[in-house]
């Protein structure tokens, strides 16, 4: 165990490192540099042309944590060590450090997108195993063009029509934010259900234009699963059918599902983006749609870094509760072939 | 002997060689069956295959012969906001400014069509080469294929997406398919890669490779068909995935609005109206909603069909499980 543990840390550590890099790359790419950049940003603020390179350099390396004045190689290592130490620059839109933005955004994200991903799943498997038991059915017909219908739906277009009526003509929820306005956080049952009577729209969004994707897969694995031939064996010598169900059928119908889970997260998470905009819900989505919009680098690339972190560590969590279901994995390791 | 063609052709042995060739035209019309006949074939048999080639061709229709029937909408065209279904000028009705609401749908077509193909092939070639190569040779060469592969599958896709578009602003619709795909192929490439790690155990790949077969030649002669249908189910699923992506990002106003899409109409009704309040505007706003839902339906449609048709074991398993659940009722 411990050597595999090693081995998925070490990957999402090296994940990690590629990202902070591929931002990095990113920075230096804006067009113009990121001097111009810096320029610009000052020239508006300061109404005037008069801008010695100290100053840029100075404003470049507080927001952005490169110096453009210095040599590449340096600004990279520099770079790379301020964000180790989750320094992510300061974002000149909000004037505001990066960090700060993050932490008090991301709670809210992850709220949304941990319940939204287990709902969809959950209820997707239990659908797909239902669908692959009544194989031909009335019941399989039309759930499956129904699943293949809803994963036709885009999710914000499903939002936007939840919005207008769910929201707008019914009343029933409300349309956009994460709480409501003016009310302060406590750790009171009222203020709870308020965020999640806020959070219910965007989460109804992901699960029902995602959930059929997921039972048409598990429907698909279950039913191959269900012709094998120890699924036979195990009903001749007398296996209760409900043991057969989950510990022979649903086990080993989930095992493939795995990378479509981490494709999933990694989906989810993107989707975030486009459905806190919508809901105006104020999540590290919304924040890094707003840092586009306003080209505000520094927030744009702490947001898609913390946006990255957090797939990263969900797809650990996967990997290790896979490795728990499935012990094949542990020993996984590639013989060198042809 | 011009007229022969066999796989042991050989000049030195003419009777042997006689025995086992066919005419040219015999093979060209076997070779006609078996990949462009039999597929459409096959693709017929199957309900959700014919309804969702259907609903693409009518598509593609809309997107070549249509955009050059319906002539471009302009501003002031006709009444400001006419429902929908009313006249045949303006069959979906027109928007605030007085366009038709279907000439705009179908002038983005061809765009959507282009991107749509240009970022399946990119997705899925990439994905094809990584994933045989990684799988079929193993050891280091997949050990590194893996990590990049696993890397590109972990950085989420759209907030990726979304600064690629913010730093170069692509306008061309193929540019725009790539940048939407930047890392789909990640997924796929792994799948394939775990298919292509049992074929090369298969005993006639074993023979081939026996028998000196270079490798490259074993990967497109004796694996690459193996993974052809999976491939094409892939091809569809990275279509919609580029309809999703490019709509939500015009939609959102992330990508330059040069090209007609369904996202940049989106975003133009709802800017106008915000979700529609009335059934009167809501024509404008429903119509390229209805454009990605019903085209992406075809597609998984397309998709879900071939996989069943093409993956013979689920086939089996399948058929043998409708007895098996049939007897088990009456009983």
């Amino acid at each position: 165990m411990s050597r595999y543990l090693l081995k998925r840390l070490s990957m999402a550590a090296f994940t990690l490192y590629a990202v902070m890099t591929i931002t990095f790359v990113m920075i230096q790419s804006i067009p113009g540099g990121p001097e111009d950049y810096i320029r610009a940003q000052l020239m508006q603020s300061r109404g005037d042309g008069s801008i010695s390179m100290a100053q840029v350099s100075q404003l470049a390396e507080r927001s952005m944590n490169i110096d453009p004045t210095d040599p590449m190689h340096v600004q990279y290592v520099e770079y790379m060590s301020n964000m180790l130490q989750g320094d992510l620059g300061e974002s000149l839109h909000f004037a505001a450090p990066v960090d700060e933005i993050i932490v008090q955004a991301m709670p809210w994200t992850l709220f949304l997108l941990s319940i939204a991903t287990l709902l969809t799943f959950s209820a997707g498997i239990v659908l797909g195993a239902i669908m692959a038991y009544l194989e031909g059915s009335r019941f399989d017909v039309g759930t499956t063009v129904v699943s293949m219908f809803l994963n036709s739906i885009p999710y914000y277009i499903f939002a936007l029509l939840a919005i207008a009526l769910l929201a707008y003509d019914w009343g029933l929820f409300p349309a956009s934010g994460h709480h409501p306005t003016g009310a302060e956080p406590a750790l009171s049952a009222s203020y709870f259900i308020d965020v999640v009577h806020h959070a219910t729209l965007p989460i109804l969004s992901l699960v029902i234009t995602g959930l059929g994707g997921v039972a048409l897969t598990m429907r698909g694995n279950a039913i191959q699963v269900i012709g094998e031939d120890y699924i036979r064996v195990a009903n001749l010598r007398g296996v209760p059918g409900r043991q057969i169900a989950t510990r022979y059928v649903g086990r080993n119908a989930l095992l493939p599902m795995y990378t479509s889970l981490m494709i999933s997260i990694g989906f989810m998470f993107g989707g975030a983006v486009v459905l806190e905009e919508i809901f105006a819900y104020e999540g590290i989505g919304w924040y890094l749609l707003e840092a586009v919009n306003a080209r505000d680098y520094p927030l744009m690339m702490g947001s898609f870094l913390i946006i990255t972190l957090a797939v990263i560590v969900f797809i650990l969590i996967a990997d290790l509760t896979y490795s728990k279901i499935d012990p094949r994995v542990e020993q996984e390791d590639s013989r060198e072939a042809y | 002997m011009a007229e022969r063609t066999s796989t042991f052709q050989t000049d030195t042995e003419p009777d042997r060689d006689d025995r086992i060739t066919r005419s040219r035209r015999e093979l060209y019309r076997e070779r006609l069956d078996l990949f462009v006949l039999t597929p459409l074939r096959v693709i017929w048999s199957d309900w959700r295959t014919r309804v969702g080639s259907l609903i693409i061709l009518a598509w593609v229709f809309l997107g070549t012969v249509g955009y050059w029937l319906v002539s471009e909408p302009f501003p002031g065209d006709g009444p400001r906001m006419d429902p929908a279904f009313q006249s045949l000028e303006f069959p979906l009705g027109t928007t605030i400014r007085g366009e038709s609401v279907f000439a705009l749908v179908v002038q983005a077509t061809p765009a959507m069509l282009i991107m749509i193909t240009a970022g399946a092939v990119f997705s899925v070639a990439i994905a094809t080469l990584v994933g045989t190569v990684s799988g079929y040779k193993g050891g280091r060469v997949d050990r590194a294929l893996t990590v990049v592969t696993d890397i590109a599958m972990t950085i989420p896709g759209l907030p990726l997406i979304i600064l690629l578009a913010a730093l170069i602003e692509p306008t061309h619709p193929v540019t725009v398919g790539i940048v939407l795909t930047i890392n789909a192929w990640a997924g796929l490439a792994r799948a394939i890669r775990s298919q292509v790690l049992t074929l090369r155990d298969h005993s006639y790949v074993e023979a081939s490779r026996i028998m000196g077969v270079p490798t490259r030649r074993i990967v497109v002669d004796d694996i690459l068909p193996n993974i052809m249908p999976y491939v094409l189910v892939n091809f569809v699923q990275s279509a919609r995935g580029v309809i999703f992506g490019s709509v939500a990002l015009y939609y959102l106003g992330v990508l330059p609005f040069s090209n007609e899409n369904w996202g940049v109409m989106l975003n133009d009704a709802y800017d106008s109206f915000g979700v529609f309040t009335s059934w009167e505007t809501a024509h404008w706003i429903l119509a390229p909603m209805f454009a990605v839902v019903t085209l992406s339906f075809g597609l998984i449609l397309f998709a879900q069909g071939t996989e069943r048709l093409f993956n013979p074991r689920i086939r089996a398993r399948h058929a043998e499980t409708i007895d098996e659940d049939s007897m088990e009722s009456h009983r």
